[in-house]
């Protein structure tokens, strides 16, 4: 790498133009970084429900109670809204500002859709006797899936900042990259959740009483 | 990026109410609470962790008095539980950890080249957290209520079942904001040593310190998640009164100590590698020498920061995880030995044949040197199941892990505050009193620390409050006493050093030990923007050998670098000059009235008091956590309100707040 490579020109979203080795902006570093932390976060809560996995010593099992259709249809919304970050992105980036506009709300929106869906299940749980205090799949199935709408929470209220800057003309083509950092921390909140749906609802939906009791008691 | 047309219309940025004016002034508190220098942060850092130094300090001393005879009973067992168990909580997490920080924050962005780090309003964010968590965490003391479950806080022995009082309450919360803190502060660092090196120095030009600090901040931003994830777990179990570690549920206790060592392994080289790269700049710069092996030492710290993540169950070699898991990581732990070894040669031939001078620093350096190498072996010696057996939860491990934490990170660190300290206030320590520091902390150390292995190895128990009369542990005991008191001492000596010194000024100058790296370029103290102009690299020790241009060919030519060249091209630095001239004088572009001006026209960000803000919202939402033990959801939200309003405060007049006030001036030169 010779020493000319090493300084490269990058325009900040307030048009100033500043020098980064990498040729990375910094916040594009900062939040690929962050996602590698929160890796080990998701990571971490994961490995734990397996852990604990066919270990609930009293039900409701996941066979009594998950109901794999439904959560089908809100894993398809939150997939569109990835789909939907992309376009407003790209439109953003074209300086289209209604379009723009349109699809931050539409992934606004279809974001608020999945969460109603995580409520309606939480709520419905809870009347069919499961709450975090029954069981270890309580426990496990409610922080797990509570911390990941936290962050699609999250990534809703940020959305929501970064539309009204849109229509305020803060967010512009030369800016998009304050969109493009928020849309990597959208799309990775969508892969944890195919993780999730893959490990909580497609592998464990028919765990129910373990065969034997729960030999691990004596 | 390059394509984008520039900006020809201003950029429109949005309000938000501001109920306090933006600090201008360069002095009094406000100053200091809405900094954003990473210089006035790095002291933030470094005062408020020496303050916490002597309370772990007067802790640990309260536990060596109870322990100085058989059968005495100055403190009663649960006070003895919460002091050991604050001691180590205090000294990792408030002393070693942030300490480091405070060396990340002032040496960073001056050995790199840089004005700033990549994202000053969060590095102030990190400091007020770290702030505020460490005052959480103590505000246990005051409500009686202090943490009394081992700085490891093995669950199900802090469940809510077992342990009742508060305390492990604050220990999670505090933990958790200290947590937040630590993260933030690992993510600004690998974007400023990733993103904001100067034009020429490549990765493999980087000081050692910088490296360190790089794998130390990879493993903080990778290990403190899993430690976030078991203390909300246990929280939860604590605070909603969930399962993760209830045994009556089917709670794993093993869980735990898994997720707690899967953190607290790579925690250890967290704490070690700052150290081991403030002793790799001590020791080239006082052997006059450049470090011996430069790629070896890098690679050595990488593979250490690799390794580190498949050893955590040496912890846990009596649990009963079985014979392969075991000898799995009995092999792991004693391969990490490999690396380490090769690094403490590097530091050894680094002073071999050179022409050693023995400052305070050099000597802290060395004496680093020799008890971290005693902390390494007798660490083997764990990694070894049978005898670990014999050694777990005895005084061998504590003598152990104080030998690398204290003669290790400790040592290095007292080294690095006597090498640094006149490039950070512009005049230098005492010599003899740190002399007298340097000799009491070494012998006082060996005192306590090395009888400790020999009431380790005859059985003494660690975390029992006091001991049969007929056991005869009382002398060892009594001599491990008098090296506890000898090393306050040595603590008072260094108080003592630092107002004597600041009495005599004695002036430092820019360069007072023949320095190599990039910070010893610059006056002492630094100034606001640290360089007037962003320096060129071509070297490693750039500047060492720009003092020193007729060593270049000694030590380059046979030692096989392919990447420095005695005398780079002409073009390539006349590029990055110039390049580096342009950022520079982008904003003053020909304006040449604006060279004349305290800042020669280089735009720092403003201060901004949001991140203190946004740190008290944090803070309010953990402490409020501690009385809804029990509480309904709605209820719970409704109670955190307060702290979620001054959260979104701070969160949207920091959103809101450009980087620069709109400078008058500057609105009309463009």
């Amino acid at each position: 790498m010779t020493t000319a490579e090493l300084a490269q020109d990058i325009r900040t979203d307030h048009g100033e133009v500043i020098n980064v080795s990498t040729g990375l902006s910094n916040k594009k570093l900062l939040m690929w970084t962050f996602l590698g932390s929160d890796v080990m976060f998701f990571g971490a809560f994961i490995a734990t429900f397996l852990v604990y996995r066919n270990r609930s010593m009293v039900g409701p099992y996941p066979a009594d109670i998950l109901d794999i259709p439904i959560t089908s249809v809100s894993t398809f919304v939150l997939l569109m809204s990835s789909l939907a970050m992309v376009l407003a992105l790209s439109y953003v980036q074209q300086g289209r500002k209604s379009l723009g506009t349109f699809w931050i709300f539409a992934v606004v929106f279809l974001g608020a859709i999945f969460m109603g869906f995580q409520w309606f299940e939480f709520t419905t749980f809870a009347q069919e006797g499961l709450t975090p205090r029954t069981n270890l799949f309580g426990t496990t199935f409610f922080i797990l899936t509570g911390l990941h709408g936290a962050h699609v929470t999250i990534g809703i209220l940020w959305l929501i900042f970064l539309g009204y800057s849109h229509i305020k003309g803060a967010l512009r083509a030369d800016n998009a990259i304050d969109l493009e950092i928020a849309g990597l921390y959208w799309h990775f909140v969508d892969i944890v959740w195919i993780v999730i749906f893959t490990v909580i609802y497609l592998i464990s939906a028919r765990d129910s009483v373990p065969p034997g009791g729960v030999p691990w008691v004596h | 990026m390059h394509s984008s047309p520039p900006a020809t219309a201003p950029p429109i940025s949005l309000k938000f109410p501001r109920i306090f004016p933006r600090p201008k002034s360069e002095t009094g508190i406000w100053s200091w609470i809405a900094t954003v220098d990473h210089k006035r942060i790095g002291t933030l850092y470094g005062v408020t962790s020496f303050f916490w130094f002597l309370v772990g300090g007067i802790e640990a001393l309260l536990i060596r008095l109870q322990l100085s005879r058989a059968e005495l009973s100055i403190i009663d067992p649960e006070l003895y539980n919460q002091l050991f168990t604050m001691h180590g909580t205090t000294m990792v997490f408030l002393v070693v950890m942030p300490l480091s920080a405070a060396f990340f924050n002032w040496l960073i962005p001056l050995q790199i080249g840089a004005r700033d780090v990549a994202f000053p309003r969060l590095n102030a964010l990190s400091f007020w957290i770290f702030l505020f968590g460490s005052l959480l965490l103590n505000f246990s003391w005051i409500v009686g209520d202090a943490p009394n479950g081992g700085w490891f806080g093995y669950a199900p022995n802090s469940h809510l079942a077992y342990n009742p009082t508060n305390g492990m309450t604050y220990w999670v919360l505090g933990l958790n904001v200290l947590g937040i803190a630590s993260i933030a502060a690992g993510l600004n660092f690998i974007v400023t040593i990733l993103n904001m090196r100067a034009p020429g120095m490549t990765l493999t030009k980087m000081p050692v310190f910088t490296w360190m600090t790089f794998i130390t901040s990879v493993l903080i931003v990778l290990a403190l998640p899993v430690l976030t994830v078991a203390l909300i777990q246990l929280q939860v179990d604590r605070i909603y009164l969930t399962n993760f570690f209830n045994p009556a549920a089917g709670g794993d206790p093993v869980l735990w100590q898994h997720m707690f060592w899967l953190f607290g392994h790579p925690e250890v080289y967290i704490l070690i590698l700052p150290a081991m790269g403030i002793v790799s700049e001590i020791l080239p710069v006082f052997s006059r020498k450049p470090v011996f092996g430069y790629s070896f030492l890098i690679f050595a710290g990488v593979a250490i920061g690799f390794m580190g993540w498949f050893v955590w169950s040496h912890h846990m070699f009596t649990v009963g995880l079985g014979p392969a898991a075991n000898s799995a990581f009995a092999i792991s732990t004693m391969a990490i030995a490999i690396p380490t070894g090769i690094k403490i040669f590097n530091w050894i031939a680094t002073m071999w044949g050179g022409s050693v001078r023995f400052s305070s620093a050099m000597l802290f350096a060395i004496s680093f040197i020799a008890m971290f190498t005693i902390g390494g072996l007798s660490g083997v010696m764990h990694a070894a199941v049978p005898s670990d057996a014999q050694q777990q939860d005895t005084y061998f491990v504590v003598a152990h892990f104080h030998y690398v934490l204290f003669g290790g990170a400790i040592m290095a660190i007292f080294g690095g505050i006597y090498f640094w300290w006149p490039k950070a206030t512009g005049w230098l320590l005492n010599e003899r009193w740190g002399k007298a520091n340097w000799l009491l902390m070494l012998i006082g150390f060996n005192l306590q620390f090395a009888p400790q292995h020999w009431l380790g190895l005859d059985g003494m128990p660690r975390r029992i409050y006091t001991y049969a009369e007929n056991m005869g542990w009382e002398n060892t005991n009594m001599y491990a006493s008098l090296g506890g008191f000898l090393m306050a001492l040595s603590v008072l000596v260094f108080i003592i050093n630092v107002f004597i010194s600041a009495r005599q000024r004695k002036t430092a100058g820019d360069d007072p030990w023949d320095g190599r790296t990039l910070e010893w370029s610059i006056s002492s103290p630094p100034p606001h923007y640290n360089f007037a102009q962003i320096p060129v690299v071509q070297h490693r020790d750039d500047f060492w050998f720009k003092k020193h241009p007729e060593l270049v060919a000694e030590y380059y030519e046979h030692d096989g670098h392919e990447d420095v060249k005695p005398a780079p091209s002409g073009a390539q630095v006349d590029d990055a000059e110039e390049e580096a001239e342009a950022a520079m004088t982008h904003h003053a572009s020909s304006d040449s009235e604006h060279h004349d001006d305290h800042g020669h026209g280089i735009h720092l960000p403003d201060m901004s008091y949001y991140p203190f803000i946004l740190a008290v919202g944090i803070t309010i939402i953990a402490a409020l956590m501690i009385v809804v033990q029990g509480w309904r959801f709605l209820p719970t939200i409704a109670l955190m309100a307060p702290g979620v309003i001054v959260l979104l405060w701070g969160l949207l007049g920091w959103s809101f707040e450009p980087v620069n006030d709109p400078d008058p001036e500057d609105a009309h030169a463009h």
